[in-house]
């Protein structure tokens, strides 16, 4: 989109013009980051894109540095860890930052899914975008589920042997890829060398892919609450300084909740079997994996066919990839959709129902509210969401942005 | 393939020509390279040697008492090994096939390598075949479950006292793994 504040910019300091002339990354800075107009509108969920790349961030720094004292080897593995708790000046800090960063990460994109779900963020031409998104949340969560298993205590271990044990579900081969996964017959040394090294790599992979996410959201610009397209300048802010201001204030308001966990209940969302050292030969009592994957737990368990339930499992998130196109309703934004703007918060309600379940044994009356929740998962995308898109009759557009907000504020 | 694109000297319009066919052959070699460079990588992931190397362990079952049990490491797995009571053993062997989940005769899983059969000894992976976890019923004390041989504690998986599946969403019975009794007492798992 070309700026709508016309030449290219004129640098005055002459090693700026110059290093711009032959590498033009200050332009590129400029347009993308400073002119770029985008919609007049946002409101703060808006500020969780940024801020899930300000806690991917985080993630590196803090886990370079953990990495430095850390030891892949599962002899050593937990004490190290327990070493950097202890003993490393700053150790403690840098590893609970780590450890709460994650969950706030992914609650961070977590809420950035649910606002792409209601303002229908996933609609063309920003097919790609979404896509790109959902590469980013699988790359997290096989990243994350590698970083939980290196501390070596008994979550790690075990949480390692159930998630790697759903490949044996493959039919013929699944023993095999098993086998080739841990690099022997069990969880043992050489899963957790080949985990760390990946635990390393796929956050540089996460960047990568967010950079394309980033590229693919700048050839359209940002959907908006209205999602409908801006027309013309009165509709649009340059992104610098109306949203750097205002995602500088939701981040703000974001890391200190974080900073709350991280000083006050840095365990608040662990399990404290993970402080027990990995043993082979006793399985805890029970084996949950982190609150972040819970919900998709839940759909594997509900599921009493053990390959069905793989199935349904990876599918739940590879149902994403198709939002896209099971979505038949032509109208971006829930505010103009007077029946699925409901069925968002419903889905939202179902996914947290089936966190829940997959925090519990599955016993009692846990087994059928997980097949409940499972099936209306299910159901929302593959019938609800293309049947309503065609029945559904949403309620008239604004004529643009400006006039939509301007009549707002005089009403 | 549009004719303006077909060099000077090629085949007639429509044939192929000695450019596709090049292509095609240089292509698929390049396909060929390419599986062969990945393949040293792919498998380089495998169990190493030294790895397979500690994939046998000898035990001597001479101290352990009848109707007593221990766990022994191997391949980094806890193998069960059950001296069994012939009230056990009867039990396991009068059970009727059709009752059980994964149908499989209490003798079959009592048979060594050399094709002996030794009902008083049961030796078997100790790893529940839901989702991998150590199933309880080797320590005295230990739940048992209802058919008295181990219980699963993550998800309720109950084992009968030849370690075959009863109930729970185990699919299938804990694995027998390949053994030989080299003498009385002495046993190689692996």
């Amino acid at each position: 989109m070309a700026s709508q504040h016309g030449a290219p910019p004129v640098f005055n300091n002459k090693v700026i013009a110059w290093i711009d002339h032959r590498l033009p990354i200050f332009s590129y800075i400029e347009k993308e980051y400073h002119t770029f107009p985008t919609p007049r509108n946002f409101n703060y969920f808006w500020n969780f894109g940024a801020i899930a790349t300000v806690m991917l961030v985080l993630m590196i720094v803090t886990g370079i540095v953990l990495a430095m004292n850390y030891q892949p080897n599962a002899a050593l593995a937990f004490d190290s860890v327990e070493r950097i708790m202890r003993d490393v000046p700053s150790g403690w800090l840098m590893r609970y930052m780590h450890m709460t960063g994650a969950s706030f990460f992914f609650a961070a994109v977590y809420i950035h899914i649910i606002r792409g779900l209601y303002y229908g963020s996933y609609k063309a031409p920003r097919e790609l975008l979404w896509m790109l998104g959902v590469v980013i949340l699988l790359l997290m969560m096989a990243t994350a589920f590698m970083g939980y298993v290196l501390p070596w205590g008994q979550m790690s271990f075990w949480g390692a042997t159930v998630i790697t044990n759903l490949f044996s579900a493959i039919p013929v081969v699944g023993e095999s890829v098993v086998t080739w996964l841990w690099g022997g017959f069990a969880v043992d040394n050489p899963t957790l060398n080949r985990f760390f090294a990946l635990h390393y790599l796929l956050p540089f992979v996460i960047v990568a892919v967010v950079a394309l996410h980033v590229v693919a959201l700048h050839v359209h610009g940002s959907n908006n609450p209205l999602g409908i397209d801006p027309k013309g300048p009165q509709d649009t802010v340059p992104f610098h300084p109306y949203y750097t201001i205002k995602d500088g204030f939701g981040l703000t308001v974001f890391l200190i909740i974080y900073a709350i966990f991280v000083f006050f209940m840095p365990n608040a969302l662990g399990e404290p079997v993970n402080y027990v050292p990995a043993n082979p030969l006793a399985t805890p009592n029970e084996i949950v994996p982190e609150w972040y994957l819970l919900p998709f737990y839940a759909i594997l368990r509900a599921i009493p066919d053990k390959l069905s339930g793989v199935i349904a499992m990876f599918s739940s998130i590879g149902l994403l990839f198709l939002l896209p196109w099971l979505d038949t309703s032509r109208v971006r934004s829930c505010t103009f959709r007077p029946i699925y703007k409901w069925f968002v918060p419903v889905l939202v309600i179902d996914v947290l129902v089936l966190g829940y379940c997959g925090a519990h044994p599955p016993e009692g009356y846990f087994v059928p509210l997980a097949r409940v929740t499972t099936f209306y998962y299910f159901f929302h995308f593959l019938i609800l969401l293309p049947v309503l898109g065609k029945i559904e009759r949403p309620l008239p557009l604004p004529p643009s942005i400006a006039d939509a907000v301007l009549t707002k504020k005089a009403g | 393939m549009a004719s303006s694109s077909i060099p000077a000297g090629a085949g007639a319009h429509g044939d192929p020509t000695r450019r596709d066919f090049l292509m095609v052959a240089s292509g698929a070699m390049a396909a060929v390279g390419g599986i062969a460079v990945a393949w040293p990588f792919i498998n380089n992931l495998n169990p190493a040697a030294d790895t397979l190397a500690l994939s046998q362990v000898e035990v001597n079952v001479k101290p352990i008492a009848v109707g007593s049990a221990i766990t022994v490491k191997w391949r980094g797995k806890p193998v069960f090994i059950r001296h069994r009571t012939p009230e056990e053993i009867k039990a396991a062997e009068d059970v009727k096939l059709s009752e059980l989940p994964d149908p499989e005769t209490d003798n079959k899983r009592v048979t060594d390598t050399a094709k002996k059969v030794r009902p008083e000894w049961l030796i078997i992976v100790g790893v529940c075949t839901h989702l991998g976890c150590v199933p309880l019923g080797n320590k005295p004390g230990d739940p048992k479950g209802e058919y008295g041989g181990w219980f699963c504690p993550c998800h309720g998986s109950q084992y009968d006292t030849s370690g075959r599946i009863r109930k729970g969403p185990a699919p299938k019975n804990m694995a027998v793994p390949d053994y030989l009794f080299s003498s009385d007492s002495l046993v190689k798992i692996g």
